[in-house]
C-alpha cells in the first residue's frame, strides 16, 4: 500500500497547464523529492496533494483512499511552507497548539502534546517567545513541531530551506534529515536545488513543464538520466553534451580525464581537448575549453585536487572518457537511446 | 495509514456542504450590503422621473410608476436652476485643488519617505495631527481671513483653502507609494550621472503613476464633497458648488423639489462611483504600502 | 557631465538636507499659514466677544467660555458628538470587516456589488444625506410605506421628528457612508496577510470562525485601528449630515459640536462663541485617537 499515490493528475489554470498528467507512488517512510526549475509544477503538485488546490483531472490517494474533495485537515497531512508561515501574533506554544485546538483536543492533552513536540525539536525554552524573536533555524523547528504535533501520516515540505542563508542551510538540512529518519514518516519535499535533492532524497522525481521526466534514486537519475533535461539539470557543472549527425551524446565533467590518469586505459573514448581557461577552486580544478571536431560546444572538465598533472591553457590535451560512461540521447526528443558507436 | 475509523464519503459530503454554505453566505452578505448601500439611490433613481401627483401621494407605491414617468424634473434641474454652474464650479475647483495638492504633497511625501531626516518621523506625525484639526474648527477664523483677502464669494476662496484638507491625506498616501519603490533605482540613476532631481523625475515619478492617480481621485473627491467651507464662504448662487448648491437652491422655503433634487444627486454620484470602482485596486495598493510599511 | 560628476563636483541640489528643505517648505508654509494661523485665531476669538455685529477683538477672558458651557445645548452637543462617534464606529468596524471579507472573494456580479457598495462613500456627503431626507420623510418615507404595507405599523414613524429615532437616523447615515471607506481599508489589510498563513490555517484544520477570530482579525488589528481612526475623524468633524438631516433638532437632541458651532457662529453671528464651541472638538478627537492607538499598540503584531 502506498502512503501517497497520484494517478493521471492534471491541473490547468485557464490556458496554462501546470501539471500535465503525473503518476507517482511513494514508498512507506521514504523521503521523496520533487525536483525541478521554477514553474515546472512541483509546488502545484504538492499543493494538490495537500488539498490546497483542486485538480482538474486525476486521482489522489492517501493510503489507498481517494481524498479528492476532502479539505486539508481531513487528509492527515502536515505541511511546512517556504516562509514557515508561523502565526506572528502567537507565541511558539500558541503556534504549536493551534492545530490541536482546531481539532478540539482538550487543554491538558494539548499541553502535553505541545511539550512533547517542543522537546522533540529541542525548543522547549522558546515556548514563550514570538516568531519575530527567533532565528531562521529556530523558526524551522517551530514549523516542524507544529506540523508534527498532529501526528500526520504524510509530511509535505515546500522549499523550506530556500529562505535560509547558505551557512544555516547545511545545518538545517542536517536537522531535517535526522528528524525524518528518526520518525520514519513518509515525506514529500519540493526543491529546485539539485544538490539538496541529491543529498536528501531516497528517490527523486525530476519534473519539467508539468511532467515527471524521471523517477529514481539519486544514483539512477544522475548516472542514468532518462532524457537530456534530467541529464543537464542534475550535476553541477552540468553534463557536457555534444551533437553528431544522428544523435547527442554526453559525459559528466568529472568523467572527462586526461589520458594516463584514468583507472584503466582500455575501453576509453579518446578526445582532443583544447583548454581555454582554468579555474582553481582548491578541492578541484575546472577546465573550460572545447573538443576538436566539435568546436562550437563549450566543454567542462573537472579534475579533483588529487590529480596534480599540470595542464596549460591554449593547448590541446589528450583526454578520454570511459565508454560505459557515455550517455546517448535522441536528437529530436532528447530521450535516452541505447549506446551507440561513436562515428569519429 | 488506515481509514478504517473514518467514513470518507461522509467527510467529503460534509466538506462539500460546508463549501456550499460558504458560497451561500458570501452571496447573501454581498446582496444584503449592496441593497442597504444602494436603496436610497435606487429609490432616488425612480423618483426623479416621477410626476408630482404620483410622488406626493402617501399611499402610492414609491418603487413604481403609478403615473407615467416624466423628464420634466430633469428639465427643471438643468434649465431653471444653476445646476450646470454648480457642476462647472465643482470641476474647476476640483482640478485646481488637485494640481496644487500634487505640487505640494509630492515633494513632502518624497522627503519624508526617502531623505533620512532626524525629524522625519515627527514630521509625519505632525502632518497627521494637522489632518485632525477639522474645518469645523477653523471655518470661523478662516471666513475672516477670506474676507480680509477679499476672496469671499469666489471660487478662489475654495481653491486656496481646500488643499489644507487634501494635502495631509495625500502626503500620507504618497509616502506609502514612495516607500514601495526601491532606493536602488534612484541611486542607479545618480551613478549614471543624473542629479537627484533628474533621477526622481526620470525614474521614480513614472513608477509613482498609480499613487498619483489615487491622489488625483481622492483629492478631487474631497473637494467635491466639501461642505462647510463652501457654505461659509460662498453664499451667492453663481459660485456655489454642487455640495452646497443642490441642498440650498433646490429648496425654496419649505418646498423641496424632491424629484430634481434626487436627479441632481444621481447624476453626480453614479459617474464618481464608476471612476472609483475602476481605481479601487490602486487605492488598496496605496493603503497597503502606507499602513504596512509606514 | 558624467566626468564632472565623477570628479566629485556636488550640485547643491544633491545635498539631501537642502533638498529636504526645498521639498518640504512649500507644503509646510502653506499649512502654517492656512491651518496654523487660523487655529491660533480661533483660540484668540474664543477669548473675545467678537460677533458679526461687533467685529472688534475685545478680550473678555473666560467669559465667552462660561457662556458657552452654561448653555445646556452645548452639553447636549458635546455628549452627542462623543456618543455618535463611538456607536457609529463600533458598528462600522463590524460591518466593514464583514464586507471586506466578502469583497476580496471572487463571485459573480462582484463588480456590480463593489459599485453599489461604494456609492454611499463617493456621493458628496450633503447630496447623499438629501436622499436620506426623503427616505426618512415624515409623510412620504418609502420605509414607512413598506412597513405599512406589511402591516407592521399603522402610523408613520416620524424618524426625524422624534429625538430617539432622530439620533438613530443620524448614526445610521454616518455608518452607511463610512462603511465603504472602512471596508476598502480593511480589504487592504486582508490582502497584506501572506497567503502562506492562510494555507497554514487550512492545513492546521481551523474552521472559518476560528480562523476569523484567532488569526485573521488579530493580524488585521493595526489596519482596523487605521480604519477606526479615519471613521472617528470623519464622524466628529462632519457637519453636513446632522445639518442637512435635522439641523440639530428636534429640540437640539441631535445637535453636535460642529453644527452647534456653525449655528452659533455663522447663523447666529456670535463668532467668539462659535469658535469656543468648536475648540472642544479637539479634546474629543485627540482623546478618542489616543485610546484607539493605545488599543492597537497593545495588539501590535509584526
Amino acid at each position: 500500500m502506498a502512503v501517497v499515490e497520484v494517478r493521471g493528475l492534471r491541473k490547468e489554470f485557464g490556458d496554462v497547464v501546470a501539471v500535465d498528467g503525473v503518476d507517482l507512488r511513494s514508498e512507506e517512510g521514504e523521503f521523496l523529492v520533487l525536483l525541478g526549475p521554477s514553474g515546472c509544477g512541483k509546488t502545484t503538485l504538492l499543493r494538490m496533494i495537500a488539498g490546497l488546490e483542486q485538480p482538474t483531472d486525476g486521482e489522489i490517494l492517501l493510503g489507498d483512499e481517494n481524498v479528492i474533495g476532502l479539505p486539508p485537515r481531513a487528509r492527515r497531512i502536515a505541511m511546512v511552507f517556504q516562509s514557515y508561515a508561523l502565526y506572528p501574533h502567537m507565541t511558539v506554544a500558541g503556534n504549536i497548539a493551534f492545530p490541536l485546538k482546531a481539532q478540539g483536543t482538550d487543554p491538558t492533552e494539548r499541553a502535553a502534546k505541545v511539550q512533547w513536540a517542543a522537546e522533540l525539536f529541542g525548543i522547549e525554552r522558546l515556548l514563550h517567545r514570538r516568531p519575530r524573536q527567533l532565528s531562521g533555524g529556530e523558526r524551522q523547528r517551530v514549523a516542524l513541531a507544529r506540523a508534527l504535533v498532529r501526528e500526520p501520516t504524510v509530511f509535505l515540505l515546500d522549499e523550506p530551506l530556500s529562505n535560509l542563508d547558505a551557512k544555516l542551510r547545511a545545518a538545517a538540512r542536517d536537522d531535517l534529515m535526522e528528524f525524518q529518519r528518526r520518525i520514519g514518516i513518509t515525506t514529500i519535499y519540493v526543491t529546485h536545488d539539485q544538490v539538496e535533492a541529491m543529498g536528501m532524497g531516497d528517490r527523486i522525481a525530476v519534473m519539467n513543464h508539468g511532467k515527471v521526466r524521471q523517477l529514481g534514486t539519486p544514483e539512477e537519475v544522475y548516472h542514468h538520466p532518462a532524457d537530456v533535461f534530467v541529464a543537464q539539470f542534475l550535476g553541477s557543472p552540468p553534463m557536457n553534451l555534444l551533437e553528431t549527425t544522428n544523435y547527442l551524446f554526453g559525459f559528466r565533467p568529472e568523467q572527462f580525464l586526461p589520458e594516463g590518469i584514468a583507472d584503466h586505459e582500455g575501453d576509453r573514448e579518446p578526445f582532443t581537448f583544447h583548454v581555454n581557461r582554468i579555474e582553481y577552486l582548491g578541492s578541484e580544478r575546472y577546465l573550460y575549453g572545447h573538443i576538436r571536431g566539435y568546436d562550437e560546444t563549450k566543454i567542462i572538465a573537472m579534475l579533483p585536487a588529487t590529480v596534480t598533472l599540470p595542464i596549460s591553457i591554449d593547448q590541446d590535451h589528450k583526454f578520454s572518457v570511459a565508454r560505459n560512461q557515455l550517455r546517448f540521447f535522441d536528437r529530436d526528443d532528447g530521450n535516452k537511446i541505447p549506446p551507440q558507436t561513436l562515428d569519429r | 495509514m488506515t481509514w478504517q475509523d473514518t467514513d470518507v464519503p461522509a467527510l467529503r459530503r460534509r466538506a462539500e456542504r460546508r463549501h456550499k454554505m460558504g458560497r451561500f453566505g458570501t452571496y447573501t452578505i454581498a446582496i444584503v450590503f449592496a441593497f442597504l448601500a444602494a436603496f436610497p439611490f435606487s429609490w432616488a433613481l425612480i423618483s426623479m422621473f416621477k410626476q408630482s401627483n404620483d410622488l406626493y401621494v402617501k399611499d402610492n407605491n414609491p418603487f413604481w410608476f403609478n403615473e407615467p414617468p416624466t423628464l420634466e424634473h430633469l428639465r427643471l434641474l438643468f434649465v431653471d436652476t444653476n445646476y450646470l454652474t454648480f457642476i462647472r464650479n465643482t470641476l474647476v475647483v476640483g482640478l485646481a485643488v488637485t494640481l496644487i495638492t500634487l505640487a505640494l504633497a509630492l515633494p513632502v511625501a518624497y522627503a519624508l519617505a526617502r531623505l533620512r531626516l532626524r525629524w522625519g518621523e515627527r514630521m509625519g506625525i505632525a502632518i497627521f495631527l494637522v489632518y485632525l484639526i477639522p474645518p469645523t474648527l477653523l471655518f470661523i477664523p478662516m471666513t475672516r481671513v477670506i474676507n480680509y483677502l477679499g476672496l469671499q464669494e469666489s471660487l478662489w476662496a475654495l481653491i486656496l483653502v481646500y488643499p489644507t484638507i487634501t494635502i495631509p491625506i495625500s502626503a500620507w498616501l504618497l509616502m506609502g507609494f514612495f516607500k514601495g519603490i526601491p532606493m536602488d533605482l534612484e541611486e542607479q540613476a545618480m551613478v549614471d550621472g543624473h542629479s537627484r532631481i533628474g533621477a526622481i523625475g526620470r525614474v521614480v515619478l513614472p513608477l509613482m503613476f498609480p499613487g498619483i492617480i489615487a491622489v488625483i481621485v481622492f483629492a478631487f473627491t474631497l473637494s467635491a464633497h466639501e461642505f462647510i467651507y463652501a457654505l461659509a464662504f460662498n453664499k451667492s448662487s453663481a459660485v456655489k458648488t454642487i455640495a452646497t448648491g443642490v441642498p440650498t437652491e433646490l429648496v425654496r422655503g419649505d418646498v423641496f423639489f424632491w424629484q430634481s433634487l434626487q436627479a441632481a444627486v444621481i447624476l453626480i454620484a453614479v459617474p464618481i462611483a464608476l471612476v472609483f470602482n475602476a481605481f479601487l485596486d490602486r487605492f488598496i495598493t496605496g493603503f497597503t504600502m502606507g499602513a504596512v510599511k509606514g | 557631465m558624467t566626468a564632472a560628476n565623477a570628479a566629485g563636483k556636488r550640485y547643491l541640489s544633491d545635498n539631501p538636507r537642502f533638498l529636504a528643505a526645498v521639498f518640504m517648505s512649500p507644503a509646510v508654509i502653506y499649512i502654517i499659514a492656512l491651518v496654523g494661523f487660523p487655529f491660533v485665531l480661533a483660540i484668540i476669538y474664543s477669548f473675545t466677544d467678537i460677533s458679526t455685529g461687533n467685529p472688534e477683538l475685545n478680550f473678555v477672558g473666560f467669559e465667552t467660555f462660561r457662556r458657552v458651557l452654561a448653555d445646556p445645548v452645548f452639553r447636549e452637543a458635546l455628549w452627542n458628538t462623543f456618543l455618535f462617534a463611538v456607536i457609529a464606529n463600533l458598528l462600522v468596524v463590524v460591518l466593514a470587516t464583514a464586507l471586506a471579507e466578502v469583497l476580496i472573494k471572487d463571485f459573480k456580479g462582484k463588480w456590480l456589488v463593489r459599485f453599489l457598495v461604494l456609492l454611499p462613500w463617493v456621493a458628496p456627503v450633503s447630496l447623499a444625506t438629501i436622499t436620506w431626507l426623503w427616505t426618512l420623510d415624515s409623510i412620504f418615507s418609502p420605509i414607512d410605506w413598506v412597513l405599512r404595507e406589511l402591516g407592521l405599523i399603522t402610523e408613520n414613524m416620524y424618524w426625524l421628528g422624534r429625538p430617539g429615532s432622530a439620533m438613530g437616523s443620524v448614526i445610521a447615515v454616518q455608518v452607511w457612508r463610512i462603511v465603504p471607506l472602512a471596508a476598502v481599508i480593511v480589504m487592504a489589510g486582508l490582502i497584506a496577510i501572506p497567503s502562506e498563513i492562510n494555507d497554514a490555517v487550512a492545513v492546521d484544520g481551523a474552521g472559518s470562525w476560528r480562523k476569523r477570530f484567532q488569526v485573521t482579525i488579530p493580524l488585521l488589528a493595526p489596519i482596523i485601528a487605521v480604519a477606526v481612526l479615519f471613521g472617528v475623524i470623519l464622524t466628529i468633524s462632519d457637519m453636513s449630515v446632522v445639518y442637512v438631516l435635522t439641523r440639530g433638532g428636534p429640540t437640539n437632541s441631535t445637535q453636535v459640536l460642529s453644527t452647534w458651532a456653525f449655528i452659533k457662529g455663522i447663523e447666529g453671528g456670535a463668532l467668539g462663541q462659535g469658535a469656543a464651541v468648536a475648540l472642544f472638538l479637539l479634546p474629543v478627537l485627540i482623546g478618542i485617537t489616543a485610546v484607539v492607538l493605545r488599543l492597537a499598540r497593545r495588539r501590535e503584531v509584526l
